[in-house]
């Protein structure tokens, strides 16, 4: 088999766990990651091979599951976004130390940008505190090669590989080489070995010390040794180039006409740096630029300082992406060259994101806002983190963080004579993944917050994954459903409300009542249930479809609706011009009839 | 024979750019060129900005840089000023909007009001089928899309075959834009 597809970046990484044996996979979504457990399963149901593929509750969960299978002797993957691993950190740190025994694959997806993450950090940094290698593709056709790679790195020193490919490799697509699904006749085993597996700290200091001993035979492994993209080229003056960074530099080396005259090394394994890559680069170069994102991992592994121009030197930047006419502009300057044109960025600000038309999040917001107009709004990780265009969100940190945010202002209010109400907003999927052991926090301290479980019944910003309670699994098979309201009575919280946002003075009442319970008594749990209108998985909670038109006459174009509803099928006119309804964005939730302070919108009638 | 070709597809979350660079990418796979493609996901795609750069022939780089493109598909006015600094000198920007449009730099440009025309054919969320119809029937000689019209029905045909009402209601977008002449 010879066939070439196109494939996006995390379906060819998923390609390349199929073809290479991967028998347990786990993970929890996040943009740029998210893609690569979905595909897998299509892959496999194409291949009809022996996988477990599932969602995890959170990606400390997703890691242990698929770690103990590496143990029991299979190949296994976990994959997550950036911000995950910081979740999964803690059993990273001592996985490192204890090894595997299967090939293990941590593919943690960096969002240098960033483009849809809290931070730009360098997923290679937590390989290097972590003691593991890691690879760092530049491309979907590489990121797959590196599957193979990676697994048989953490076979031959048992030890767990991180592969860090980065948004524009996760997000580009390639023609890439289809190859058959090789045979795996592997069987689970499991060997008794208390020293290892279950390792008192006497023990983990020899542990400790055998993972130096694998650290430096890494460093000296040929297959991951670092790449001469031109071998033509030579000169005391040489780039090095990691990830996405490479696929750019090829590029603007040839365009600069510099392809034959400045060598050009591609680091595969940018954590643990081949021993022999920097005893060559000291001894033939005079000056050595390194350009990878986002830290500079390659360079601080280059002992003679004086020799490098990287971030340290300020010759590359340390924040942001590194775009393709920032490397052309750098590496212009290394060489002497001087570019015919300035680089100037080739995009100007464009449109912020916004709520869909139609979203429950958004008449939850108006309804919170309208209940509680003074109070302090907590929020967290999703789509309601854009609750901030309307004015409803004043603070988010990472997953879970709204509940223990409103704890912390709580506390820190308790005595003033002006303490606020507290509204914590976040979603059902946060909150099964973080937010439990806060509520439970919160119960015990008797924290005076309302908590809105903005309930879609699904992961909505990251595609529509299932949650424990959607009652499906990544192939659709079904599952267990876990109860929202169980679980939050569960944690000792004595108001549990739930309300569809959709009915805005039932909704705008129940907020208030909560308030009001939490101003006298304690924790307040409001859930805001309602599904996302882009999971079309979930058919069963149709709403009618309601017209509604604006009065030409009672507009008076106050753009109220405009600034606190923002909804996308609500069009400004000019100055005085009455508001508009688009009627190809418009979904018929009827919502905005509570919005208009003169009442001119307008309920037609609901015939669809 | 090489062909090397960049385009930026640029609009906002829902309107099916990345659906458009899906297409244009296959029809280009299929012809056996190589293809390299970047895309936005995530947050953006709720209503935001949202840009696909598309490198067909020998690239390493998913990106296109600024003054390099080949061409800017726009399927929204103020698309063309938010990405007409990636247009080369004598490339071209085919903007989808009911108005005439001033150039933005030193290349060929051309307005083209889809919203009308998916009104009439009575299906508002295929501008971007409209466009990349009005595009395949408009470049010609020097600055000619590496594809045909052939090309992007096979590459649909492919993509939707599953769902024959879809495939219908897609090519019929793609022929309006084809067929249709800019105001």
């Amino acid at each position: 088999m010879n066939k070439r597809m196109l494939m996006l970046g995390n379906q060819a990484i998923s390609r390349g766990l199929i073809e290479n044996g991967c028998a347990l996979a786990t993970s929890y979504p996040g943009t740029p990651a998210s893609e690569i457990l979905p595909t897998l399963v299509e892959w496999q149901q194409a291949e009809n091979t022996r996988l477990h593929a599932q969602w995890a509750v959170n990606e400390k969960v997703a890691f242990e599951i698929a770690y103990t299978a590496a143990v029991a002797g299979l190949r296994s993957m976990v994959s997550m976004k950036q911000v995950g691993l910081n979740v999964a950190s803690d059993p990273l740190m001592s996985a490192a130390y204890m090894g595997t025994v299967g090939g293990f694959l941590i593919i943690c997806a960096d969002d240098p940008g960033p483009h849809s993450s809290q931070t730009e950090q360098d997923s290679r940094m937590m390989a290097m505190m972590a003691k593991i290698p890691v690879l760092d593709p530049d491309s979907p056709a590489q990121a797959k090669d590196m599957i193979a790679l990676g697994y048989a790195l953490s076979e031959a020193f048992e030890i767990p590989v991180m592969i860090r490919p980065t948004t524009r490799v996760c997000h580009a697509r390639q023609d890439v080489a289809v190859s058959p699904v090789l045979p795996d006749n592997r069987k689970p085993a499991f060997e008794k070995n208390p020293a290892r597996w279950a390792a008192t700290p006497k023990f983990r200091f020899r542990l400790h010390e055998s993972l130096e001993q694998k650290l430096a035979g890494i460093s000296d492994y040929a297959p991951t040794a670092p790449l001469r993209c031109n071998p033509g080229a030579s000169g005391t003056l040489a780039i090095v180039v990691s990830g996405v960074a490479a696929a750019h530099a090829k590029d603007v080396l040839k365009d600069l006409g510099l392809w034959d005259r400045i060598p050009l090394y591609q680091v595969l394994q940018p954590f643990p740096l081949h021993r022999e890559f920097i005893r060559h680069l000291e001894s033939t170069c005079s000056e050595i630029l390194v350009i990878e994102e986002s830290t500079g991992i390659i360079e601080m592994q280059i002992a003679d300082r004086h020799k490098v121009r990287g971030k340290a030197s300020g010759t590359v930047p340390s924040a942001g992406e590194i775009l393709p006419e920032n490397i052309s502009a750098i590496v212009a300057e290394f060489a002497g060259k001087t570019l015919s044109r300035p680089v100037l960025p080739a995009s100007a600000p464009g449109r912020r994101p916004t709520l869909c038309a139609g979203c429950p999040h958004r008449a939850s917001f108006f309804a919170i806002k309208k209940a509680v107009p003074r109070g302090i709004y907590t929020s967290d990780i999703g789509c309601y983190t854009l609750g901030l265009n309307l004015g409803a969100v004043d603070t988010f940190i990472c997953m879970g963080a709204a509940i223990s945010q409103a704890a912390g202002f709580y506390q820190a209010f308790r005595d003033d004579p002006k303490r606020p109400d507290i509204v914590a907003t976040l979603g059902d999927s946060t909150f099964f993944h973080a937010g439990i052991p806060a509520l439970i926090d919160s119960v015990v301290q008797n924290v005076r917050f309302v908590l809105v479980i903005l309930d879609n019944r699904t992961t909505a910003m990251t595609g529509n994954q299932p949650t424990p309670s959607s009652g499906r699994g990544i192939g659709g098979e079904p599952t267990i459903t876990v109860e929202i309201e169980k679980l939050v009575a569960g944690c000792g919280i004595r108001f549990c409300k739930t309300e569809d946002p959709y009915d805005v003075p039932a909704f705008i009442s129940l907020v208030k009542s909560a308030v009001a319970y939490s101003r006298e008594t304690g924790p307040a749990v409001v859930i805001a249930r309602r599904a996302c209108l882009l999971d079309r998985s979930q058919t069963e909670s149709h709403h009618p479809f309601i017209r509604v038109r604006i009065d030409q006459k009672d507009c008076d174009a106050c753009h109220y609706c405009i600034q606190h509803f923002e909804c996308p099928a609500l069009i400004a006119g000019g100055k005085d011009q009455p508001v508009r309804i688009d009627p190809a964005g418009c979904t018929g939730c009827g919502v905005c009839l509570h919005v208009c302070p003169k009442k001119a919108i307008k309920r037609m009638d609901h015939d669809r | 024979m090489t062909v090397k070709q960049q385009i930026v597809i640029s609009g906002v979350g829902g309107q099916g750019v990345l659906f458009v660079t899906r297409l244009l990418a296959e029809a280009a796979m299929m012809k056996g060129f190589p293809v390299l493609t970047s895309e936005t996901h995530g947050m953006a795609q709720r209503g935001g900005t949202v840009v696909s750069h598309l490198k067909i022939g020998d690239f390493s780089s998913p990106l296109i840089r600024p003054y390099s493109a080949d061409g800017l598909l726009a399927l929204r006015p103020e698309s063309l000023a938010q990405h007409a600094g990636f247009v080369k000198p004598g490339g071209w920007a085919v903007v989808n909007s009911a108005h005439p449009v001033q150039s933005a730099g030193e290349f060929l440009i051309a307005s083209f009001d889809a919203d009308t025309i998916a009104g009439s054919i009575g299906n508002l969320k295929s501008v971007n089928l409209i466009m990349l119809g009005a595009v395949l029937g408009r470049l010609s000689g020097d600055i000619a899309l590496f594809c045909t019209l052939a090309d992007i029905q096979a590459a649909l045909n492919m993509q939707v075959s599953a769902t024959p009402s879809k495939l219908k209601i897609f090519a019929a977008a793609i022929a309006a834009g084809y067929g249709g002449w800019p105001v």
